[in-house]
């Protein structure tokens, strides 16, 4: 045990009640909350394996039902609607959300396992901005820079994962429906219940039946959706294999795709970068939302002639990461989302050791319910180890070293993905040389894992295709 | 007294002080700081929640840490007697409630506060070297530390030349803080950087290694008398410093913020920035102080509600 510290927090946790937990939660189909006809699962917290609410899953039926509702919804009006009509719906729900923030901060928490202090200022925030900004582009489309009069593409089927739950749903819905398409979109199983408070809010804001069908369910429900011959559209976030996998059954179906899929991230750090600062983007960059972030810096790049002097400044940075109750407020670190997870991180880390990876983590002890991973640093990470290639999704960083500008970028392109990348450094000029050359959707300069509504988010190669958020995000639904 | 008698710095390993080029290169190679990033760390540190059994012993190190300060043209004896009365013992009704740290005043004015504070724990801590501008000749910078150390101050406050800084002298503000070090004897010394006149967060550190490199005690981000003041990123920063020093040498100095702090909850944020940027051995008025006046009524009254769970206002507490 660590010895006693001079200043112990005293425990500060957001109270569960504000969360409005309900027993059950079924789906949200043609405007009308009804059980699903699939198999009923337990969602749980992973930060304490207690169940949280049983929910009344979809199968193929509910899909069938919901994409019909959102056709009908489609063709009866909401495609043909003003813009300025739609913009009402949507600044509506941005209204609700924000009054509805802390109820939804906290659900998120007990569902995801990620700490309030990011649900509360990241998740909950971010998503009301963008049905924000999304209401804003409405009735400005023609103005968007895909012609004088672009028309909506028809019934997106969309498939979300289980690390944003609440801010991945608005990244998807806000722009689909700004655009004049009507929705299905399916939350990951493991984390319906801020989706399902969202449908709530979209009830509460009257948009008309069937414009927003939300199914909760797995992966048999996701393909039933993906596969349905009247979805136009598919929009996916999630594995690189799953991403894959649709892209083989949507081929030759005439409908859309954009997918946003895993990464391998480098965050670069040269030796003239502000050093206090790059030591808080990393920790930012890869411990932030335990690392469940598919555009997390997962591969810092530290140049050869400072790498003993961060790597201690970053070690003694993550001693005062505050590892715990995702609900108490001054947690930093949560727990992981669930129990698989936790072994494929487990899996990888041990990899990491037995090819040779020193590794290491602060002196934190684990809970012992839930399910929980300390935050980890590989170094002597031999470039073409698991941990240095393979999407690891957890808390853990592998370091790697470099001596010149140009191994920097060669590194960090030498992997399959190209979601994000980081440059630090206090040089202007090289930061706009890094950035042209960087095979990466994303490349933030001296910061990490910002996002805004009104920037473009996406990848290269096997991170996807397409992008999210700003004007461009408006293409993927769009007939352009 | 001429900069050629000044000794070099005591305990410091660093001998980059040779002349200016030495102190410029060693100074410039600092690494830089990101103003958005300091921004971002100060804001999120801002969010730590401190409740309970944590809050009050936050109050209470922080009565500790304060440098109970009246720097007016009209401090008359009268004034500075009531000051001491009211450090020494800030609550009467209270026992418990811990003395602050030290009674700051001008020069002039130490013989007065010694005599008042005479048998306490507390310190008489003064500000010299023409303060607040610093806009005279060395020497009588130096007379009016030797006054105030000869009157009984056991702290001194100086103002480094700031013109000189800007200007890239930085030989000559070092020269300036090691000849008032000197002069100062067994006197703890802190160094006042004038953070609202440098500016930038990267001026900030350099002039931080410049006057701990010089043996400055402490480093001191204002006179109270410019805006801004102390502000969270450059408390940041400065804590930094004496944390990468402490790294490098060994040698624990400390660091005060005056100016603009007024409520329990801005102190208590500072200490969790203490806490969790330079270490929980700063958390001691041996290296950390707020410079306040008003600090001390809002951390009593905030120490009264949490023990009789009732905040009872302004006129419970006594008007300095």
């Amino acid at each position: 045990m660590p010895d006693m510290k001079v200043f112990e927090y005293a425990p500060a946790p957001e109270s569960r009640d504000i969360a409005r937990l309900k027993p059950t939660y079924g789906v949200f189909v043609d405007g009308q909350f009804r059980p699903g006809r699939g198999e009923p699962v337990k969602s749980i917290n992973p930060a304490t394996e207690e169940a949280l609410a049983e929910i009344q899953e979809a199968d193929a039926s509910d899909v069938n039902d919901a994409v019909s509702a959102a056709r009908r919804a489609y063709d009866s009006g909401w495609s043909k609607l003003a813009g300025t009509q739609r913009a009402k719906y949507l600044y509506r729900i941005a209204r609700v959300i924000q009054e509805r923030s802390r109820e939804l901060a906290v659900l998120e928490t007990l569902d995801n396992g990620k700490p309030i202090r990011e649900s509360r200022d990241v998740d909950v925030p971010t998503a009301a901005a963008h049905f924000f900004d999304y209401a804003g582009w409405a009735d400005k489309l023609a103005y968007a820079g895909f012609g004088p009069n672009p028309h909506p593409v028809g019934v997106a089927a969309q498939v979300i994962p289980w690390n944003f739950p609440l801010l991945m749903a608005a990244w998807k819905i806000a722009p689909a429906l700004a655009a004049g398409n009507t929705v299905v979109l399916k939350p990951a199983e493991t984390t319906p219940l801020t989706a399902m408070t969202l449908a709530e809010i979209i009830a509460e804001c009257e948009l008309p039946p069937g414009v927003v069908n939300i199914l909760p369910g797995g992966p048999s429900v996701g393909q039933s959706l993906v596969d349905h011959p009247g979805v136009d559209k598919i929009a996916f976030t999630g594995s690189t294999a799953v991403g894959k996998q649709i892209q083989k059954s949507v081929a030759a179906s005439g409908k859309r795709l954009s997918l946003e899929l895993g990464g391998k991230a480098a965050n670069i750090v040269f030796d003239d970068a502000p050093l206090d600062q790059a030591v808080e983007g990393i920790v930012n960059g890869i411990f932030f939302n335990q690392g469940h972030v598919c555009c997390a810096g997962s591969r810092l790049l530290v140049q050869e002639s400072i790498a003993d002097v961060f790597i201690s400044a970053l070690k003694d940075r993550l001693q005062t990461l505050r590892l715990g109750d995702p609900m108490d407020k001054n947690t930093d670190i949560g727990a992981i989302n669930s129990a698989a997870q936790l072994g494929r991180i487990r899996v990888l880390a041990d990899a990491g050791e037995a090819e040779g990876g020193q590794r290491w983590s602060p002196d934190c002890p684990l809970p012992e319910r839930g399910f929980w991973f300390p935050p980890t640093i590989f170094t002597d990470v031999g470039p073409a180890s698991r941990i240095a290639r393979e999407e690891i999704f957890g808390p853990v960083l592998s370091v790697l070293t470099f001596r010149t500008p140009q191994e920097a970028v060669d590194k960090a392109n030498n992997t399959p993905y190209g979601l994000s990348a980081g440059i630090w450094t206090d040089k202007g000029s090289r930061i706009l040389w890094m950035a042209n050359k960087l095979r990466a959707g994303v490349v933030w300069a001296n910061t990490f894992n910002r996002f805004d509504p009104t920037s473009p988010f996406g990848g290269y190669t096997e991170s996807g295709f397409g992008r999210e958020g700003g004007r461009h995000g408006l293409e993927a639904y769009l007939d352009v | 007294m001429s900069t050629t008698e000044v000794a070099p710095p005591p305990g410091s390993v660093l001998d980059v002080s040779q002349d200016n080029a030495s102190l410029r290169r060693f100074l410039h190679g600092l690494p830089g700081v990101d103003q958005v990033g300091a921004e971002a760390r100060a804001a999120m540190l801002a969010t730590r929640s401190i409740k309970s059994s944590a809050k009050a012993w936050a109050i209470d190190t922080a009565i500790r840490m304060v440098d109970l300060t009246t720097l007016e043209g009209s401090d008359t004896p009268g004034k500075v007697r009531s000051l001491c009365a009211k450090g020494r013992r800030p609550d009467a009704a209270d026992p418990s409630t811990p003395s602050v740290a030290a009674i700051c005043v001008y020069g002039d004015r130490v013989d007065v506060a010694v005599e008042a504070l005479h048998g306490s724990s507390v310190q008489v801590a003064a500000v010299a070297t023409a303060f607040p501008s610093g806009r005279v000749a060395l020497q009588t910078k130096l007379l009016d530390v030797v006054d105030a150390v000869e009157a009984g101050a056991g702290e001194i406050d100086m103002v480094i030349d700031r013109a000189a800084f800007l200007a890239g002298d930085y030989l000559s503000v070092y020269e300036e803080i090691v000849a008032t070090k000197l002069v100062c004897g067994d006197a703890h010394l802190k160094v006042i950087l004038e953070t609202g006149e440098l500016v930038t967060l990267d001026s900030v550190r350099r002039a931080s290694w410049l006057a701990l490199l010089a043996g400055g005690d402490f480093i001191k981000t204002s006179t109270g008398k410019i805006s801004p003041a102390a502000t969270p990123p450059v408390a940041l920063v400065m804590l930094q410093a004496v944390r990468d020093f402490a790294a490098l040498t060994g040698d624990v100095r400390g660091v005060k913020l005056a100016g603009g702090i007024r409520t329990t909850k801005e102190a208590v944020r500072y200490l969790v920035m203490v806490n969790e940027v330079a270490g929980d051995r700063w958390l001691s008025p041996a290296t950390f102080r707020f410079g306040a006046s008003s600090l001390l009524n809002d951390l009593l009254q905030q120490r009264h509600k949490l023990s009789t769970g009732a905040y009872d206002g302004a006129d419970y507490v006594s008007v300095d």
